[in-house]
């Protein structure tokens, strides 16, 4: 009863609370949905062509402040992680297209890829309402971690080097 | 006996449990018109909407701090003359994802247009079509733009 009580008032609560889960066992995890998108140069990219990869999947616009606080932490994750089998895909939610985005990249200076995403890829993705959302995605092309909201950047690093160890790890496993 | 109250409360406190995270996680934006209003020919007339978005949600004002956001925005299409439009003083709060203060309203606020009817109006009812175009946010995420048509009818005297 108490537990209802508590999710009850949480679920009244005036200021929107956006959960976060924790990196979801395997057995519980899902084959991120594959898409086709333009790349900043008119590049088709497909989320399967990373395949192998950890993949930091990024729904974003120029227009959303939370998204422009974590850009400056995946440009670091792309740097840090890129050699160890990881990188960053955003993907720009913006309706004006490329004419808004190119300038904002170039801006930044962001140096992971960039897609321009619409209606149909969030769709693919539950129905992207809030922006930034993000998809940490493991090797297999599972989603491991949802982020819905602006997230801290520990709560990101955790998650990828969770992904990343836990590869290594089935491979020692498998080697011994 | 505890027990048996509970399992009767849990269908209703979850029906509202579910209620009140999908309302509290979605900014909406609501606009109410005025009725009766009337402008003689020639002359303008100043129309106050009113405007409401959801608590825990700030919209951009309609000048926004920064380039990159999106303005708060109302633009009518009818027979009358849109003279201008006088948006709300905007609030400065600071969120932690921006360094400055933004500029928003939040809550109820009023959107005033001045209309001038034309001296060749035809006297009788006329129907002005608006839009209000607005992009939200909460503590930790933003929407995608919106735009909420309204409706006003004006009668115009001779």
């Amino acid at each position: 009863m108490a537990s209802v009580v508590l999710l009850l008032l949480a679920g009244c609560s005036q200021q929107p609370s956006l959960k976060r889960p924790p990196v979801k066992e395997v057995s519980k995890r899902q084959a991120a949905p594959d898409f086709a998108l333009k790349d900043i140069n008119g590049t088709t990219v497909h989320l399967s062509d990373y395949r192998g990869k950890v993949v930091l999947l990024d729904f974003w616009a120029t227009w959303c402040g939370p998204c422009k606080m974590e850009i400056p932490w995946f440009m670091e994750f792309e740097r840090k992680y890129k050699d160890r089998g990881f990188a960053v895909l955003g993907v720009s939610m913006d309706d004006d297209g490329w004419p808004t985005i190119k300038p904002f990249v170039k801006d930044i200076g962001m140096n992971y890829r960039v897609v321009l995403g619409n209606d149909q890829t969030g769709d693919l993705y539950g129905g992207i309402e809030a922006l930034p959302t993000a998809f940490l995605i493991d090797r297999e092309g599972r989603v491991a971690i949802e982020h819905v909201g602006l997230s801290s950047r520990r709560e990101f690093e955790d998650g990828i080097e969770n992904l990343l160890e836990a590869v290594a790890g089935d491979k020692r496993a498998a080697i011994n | 006996m505890v027990s048996r109250i509970y399992w009767k409360l849990l269908p209703a406190t979850s029906a509202l449990l579910l209620t009140n995270l999908v309302l509290a996680q979605t900014p909406a934006l609501s606009v109410k018109p005025p009725v009766g209003v009337v402008v003689k020919k020639g002359a303008t007339v100043d129309v106050k909407v009113m405007a409401t978005l959801n608590e825990g949600f700030h919209l951009n004002s309609h000048t926004p701090t920064e380039d990159y956001l999106i303005p708060l925005s109302l633009k009518w299409e009818g027979p009358l003359q849109e003279v201008d439009v006088v948006y709300p003083k905007p609030q400065f709060e600071k969120y932690s994802f921006e360094e400055k203060p933004l500029s928003v309203l939040t809550g109820q606020f009023p959107l005033v247009t001045k209309f001038k009817a034309p001296a060749s109006a035809t006297v009788g009812p006329v129907t002005l079509n608006g839009k209000v175009r607005y992009q939200a946010c909460n503590n930790n995420a933003c929407f995608p733009p919106k735009t909420v048509p309204v409706t006003l009818t004006v009668q115009i005297l001779p």
